[in-house]
C-alpha cells in the first residue's frame, strides 16, 4: 500500500494506492484457461486519529490496485491518518500516515 | 419478505463471532464490518434490482453533483470516476456502472470530517452509463454520465 497525504488548510488531501489483484471471477489464466478465482476487497476504511471519517464497500468493478482519493476537514499537523482493508478471502491491510 | 429478518438473524451472528474474535485478541476492533457487505446489491445483476436494494430507486437528477468521468475511455480496465455531492448533508455516495455484470461498483458511506468528495477508478465491461447517487437526508440524488469503452474491462 502506498499513502500520501497534504495539508491545505484544515483539509487533508488523501491519497491511496492497494496492491491487489481485484480478480472478477471472470478472468481466464492464460496458461491453463481456467477462470481465476473471485478476489476483491470488500470493506475499506478510512480514519483521522482512530476514528472513522469513511466506511466504503466495495464490488469486484473497483481497479486492480485500487486507487481512491478523499478529502478530511478538520485536520493538522500531527494528526494520523490510516486506511484498512479487507478483502472477500479475510485478507486485511493498513496503512497509516501522519500529517505535516 | 422476511429479508429484514434474516439480515438481523445474520448481523447477530456474525456480530458474535466478531466479538468474540475481538475479545480473544484475535482482531483488533478495526470498524471494517460495522456493516455488512451488501451482498444482495452488489449481486444484483439488473440495474433496477441493484438500484432498489440500496433504495435509490426514486432518485431525482441533481446538478448538485458532479461527476467527472471520462467520455471516452480507452481501457476498461481502468475508468477515472471522481464526484463532488454540493448536497448539504451528503451522506454516501453510490457508483453504478449500467451494464456491467454487476451494476453496482461502490458504496462510500461518509462520517463526520469527510468532505464529499471521492475519486477513484473502476472497471467497465463495455460503453455504458456511468451514475452517481448521492444519499442526502435519506433521500437519493443522482448525476449521469455517458462513458463510451474501447476496450472492455471486466475479463481482463
Amino acid at each position: 500500500m502506498k499513502i500520501r497525504a497534504q495539508l491545505r488548510g484544515d483539509v487533508a488531501d488523501v491519497k491511496v494506492l492497494i496492491f491487489h489483484p481485484m480478480e472478477t471471477g471472470l478472468r481466464k489464466d492464460p496458461l491453463t484457461g481456467d477462470l481465476v478465482p473471485l478476489h476483491f476487497i470488500q470493506h475499506v476504511v478510512a480514519t483521522l486519529n482512530g476514528k472513522a471519517v469513511m466506511e466504503a464497500q466495495w464490488s469486484r468493478a473497483v481497479s486492480k490496485n485500487p486507487f481512491m482519493n478523499f478529502r478530511v476537514r478538520g485536520a493538522k499537523p500531527g494528526d494520523k491518518v490510516a486506511v484498512s482493508w479487507e478483502d472477500n478471502d479475510g485478507e486485511k491491510g493498513s496503512i497509516e500516515t501522519t500529517l505535516e | 419478505m422476511g429479508s429484514d429478518r434474516r439480515k438481523f438473524l445474520h448481523k447477530t451472528a456474525v456480530g458474535g463471532a466478531w466479538a468474540a474474535l475481538v475479545a480473544a485478541g484475535w482482531l483488533r476492533p478495526l470498524r471494517l464490518l460495522a456493516a455488512p457487505w451488501n451482498k444482495a446489491a452488489f449481486e444484483a445483476q439488473a440495474l433496477d434490482e441493484a438500484l432498489r436494494q440500496i433504495g435509490a430507486a426514486g432518485a431525482s437528477e441533481s446538478d448538485q453533483i458532479q461527476l467527472k468521468a471520462p467520455e471516452i475511455a480507452e481501457n476498461g480496465a481502468i475508468v477515472p470516476v471522481e464526484i463532488v455531492s454540493r448536497i448539504p448533508g451528503t451522506q454516501a455516495i453510490y457508483i453504478v456502472a449500467d451494464k456491467n455484470p454487476q451494476p453496482l461498483v461502490a458504496i462510500f458511506e461518509l462520517l463526520p470530517g469527510l468532505e464529499p468528495f471521492i475519486s477513484t477508478r473502476i472497471k467497465m465491461g463495455e460503453s455504458a452509463k456511468v451514475r452517481a447517487f448521492v444519499k442526502a437526508g435519506g433521500k437519493f440524488y443522482v448525476a449521469v454520465q455517458d462513458v463510451k469503452v474501447t476496450i472492455g474491462g471486466c475479463g481482463g
